[in-house]
C-alpha cells in the first residue's frame, strides 16, 4: 500500500490517538477553524491502540494544558507531544479536567442554560469507567454519551 | 435557622423590615410558597412588589430572565423568585447583586420547602435523629421528596418508599443513600408501612403520569390514606404533605391527631421569616 507523506513538524504540537468520528469535534474545541498556520488533519488511520485513529498536526501552536484537557471529553486516550527544532520535546496523555466551562451543551431541555445566553459550567463528577458531569445551573449528572459540544 | 424560626413562632409579628423592599418574583402559579413569602414579610413591617405570573410582567414581551433581575434589581433589597426552569435561580444569584431566595426552579430544587419541612418534623418528634420516615406516592418526580431525603440523610434516620413500582424513588438516591449507609425499604401499600413510621410523608400522584387511566384506578386506594389506615400507627406518628392534596388524603384524615399538614404549611411563615432575617444579617 501506498503512503502519504504529511512533511514532518518543524515546530509545533501534534494531538494522536484521536477517535476518527471525533476529529472534527476536536478542530471545533480548539479553535482550529480560525488559525492562521498549517494544521494537517488525518483520519482513518491505522492504530494497533484504537484500531482507527485520527491525528492533528499543528505548526507554531503550543497549547496550554487547559486548552488541551478540553478535548479529553471527546478524545480521552489522546496523546499530545511538542516538537521543536523537529524533535520530540514532551509527550503526554490529555486528562479529565476538574470542570468544563463554555464547551458542552446541557443535555436537560429545562436548564436555564438552554434557554437563556450563558456560558455552561459542568463539574467532573467521575472520570473513572463512564465520564459523568454535573451541570452547575439545573445539577443534572450528564453521562458521556449525553454530551454535545458546542 | 430552625431556632431562629422557632423564636419567629412565638413572636412573629416583630417589625424589622420596615425600611426593606422586597421583590416577588412568580414565573409560575403557587399559592402557598408566594402567599406564605408574603405574609411573612408583611408580619415583619416589609413592603413587597412584584408579579404572580409571567404573563403580567415583560417576560411576556420576550424580556429575558438576566435583564429582569437586572432590572429588578435596582429596585429591591431581596429577590424571592420561582421560574418553572432548572437553574434558574442559581443563574439569578449570579445576575444580581441583592440576595436571591429559590422559591422553586423547575423540578431542581425547593429549599425553603425543605427546611419547613425539617422544621415541622423536629416541631413533632423533638428531634431529627433516628427517625423512620415514611414517603409516600409519585417519588420519582418529586422534588420535595428529592430535596428532604437529601436533608435527613445526615440525621441517622431510615427511610420507607412507598409508590407504584414505575414512580419509584431514582437509583440515584439509592445509591446516595447506600454511601451514605442510610437504611431503607421499598414498599407497594401504605398499609405495608403505615404502622412502623414516625413521619408519613404523603405526596400526589398525577393521574396524568399512568398512561392507562383503568391502572391508576386500580392502585388509587394504595396511595388514599384513610382515617382506616391510621389505626395502627405509632402514638407520635404525624402525617405531612407539602400540598396541595388532590385525593391522596381523604377528608377523614383531617380531624385525626395524625395530620399536621395545615400546620406544616403556617410553619412555612416561620421558617421563611427566618430565612429572610439571616440573610439580610438581622438574626
Amino acid at each position: 500500500m501506498k503512503e502519504l507523506i504529511v512533511s514532518a513538524l518543524d515546530q509545533g504540537t501534534v494531538i494522536n490517538h484521536i477517535p476518527s468520528k471525533s476529529v472534527w469535534e476536536v478542530v471545533k474545541i480548539l479553535g482550529l477553524e480560525h488559525f492562521d498556520h498549517a494544521v494537517f488533519i488525518g483520519m482513518n488511520l491505522y492504530s494497533e491502540k484504537l484500531g482507527n485513529k485520527g491525528i492533528i498536526k499543528v505548526r507554531n501552536k503550543f497549547f496550554k494544558a487547559a486548552e488541551i484537557n478540553k478535548i479529553s471529553l471527546v478524545a480521552p486516550q489522546a496523546t499530545l507531544t511538542i516538537i521543536e527544532d523537529y524533535n520530540v520535546k514532551s509527550k503526554t496523555i490529555v486528562k479529565v479536567p476538574d470542570k468544563i466551562i463554555g464547551i458542552v451543551q446541557c443535555p436537560n431541555a429545562k436548564c436555564i442554560t438552554n434557554h437563556e445566553k450563558i456560558e455552561t459550567r459542568f463539574d467532573v463528577v467521575s472520570k473513572k469507567g463512564q465520564l459523568q458531569l454535573k451541570c452547575h445551573y439545573c445539577e443534572k449528572v450528564a453521562e458521556k454519551d449525553e454530551i454535545k459540544v458546542l | 435557622m430552625l431556632d431562629v424560626a422557632q423564636e419567629f413562632e412565638k413572636n412573629p409579628r416583630q417589625k424589622i423590615l420596615n425600611d426593606y423592599v422586597f421583590a416577588s418574583l412568580f414565573f409560575e402559579p403557587s399559592t402557598r410558597t408566594r402567599l406564605s413569602f408574603e405574609s411573612a414579610i408583611s408580619m415583619l413591617g416589609g413592603r413587597i412588589i412584584g408579579f404572580t405570573d409571567a404573563g403580567s410582567s415583560s417576560v411576556s414581551k420576550g424580556e429575558s430572565l438576566r435583564d429582569t433581575i437586572k432590572t429588578v434589581n435596582n429596585y429591591v433589597d431581596l429577590i424571592i423568585m420561582r421560574h418553572p426552569l432548572d437553574g434558574s435561580a442559581r443563574f439569578a444569584s449570579e445576575v444580581a447583586t441583592v440576595p436571591i431566595i429559590n422559591a422553586g426552579d423547575g423540578s431542581n430544587q425547593h429549599p425553603t420547602q425543605t427546611l419547613l419541612d425539617l422544621y415541622t418534623i423536629r416541631q413533632t418528634q423533638n428531634t431529627l435523629e433516628k427517625l423512620k420516615i415514611g414517603f409516600v406516592g409519585d417519588l420519582k418526580y418529586g422534588r420535595t421528596v428529592h430535596s428532604l431525603l437529601l436533608a435527613l440523610s445526615g440525621f441517622n434516620c431510615e427511610f420507607h418508599f412507598v409508590s407504584p413500582r414505575f414512580l419509584a424513588i431514582p437509583q440515584q438516591y439509592k445509591s446516595h443513600l447506600d454511601v451514605k449507609g442510610v437504611k431503607y425499604s421499598e414498599f407497594l401499600s401504605i398499609s405495608d408501612s403505615v404502622q412502623e413510621v414516625d413521619i408519613l410523608y404523603m405526596t400526589r400522584i398525577q393521574r396524568e403520569r399512568f398512561s392507562d387511566p383503568s391502572e391508576y384506578e386500580k392502585v388509587k386506594n394504595s396511595y388514599e390514606l384513610s382515617k382506616n389506615d391510621l389505626e395502627k400507627a405509632k402514638k407520635n406518628m404525624k402525617v405531612l404533605h407539602p400540598l396541595p392534596r388532590v385525593n391522596e388524603i381523604r377528608i377523614e384524615v383531617d380531624n385525626t391527631d395524625k395530620a399536621y399538614y395545615f400546620e406544616q404549611a403556617l410553619n412555612g411563615v416561620y421558617v421563611r421569616q427566618a430565612i429572610i432575617s439571616m440573610i439580610l444579617g438581622l438574626k
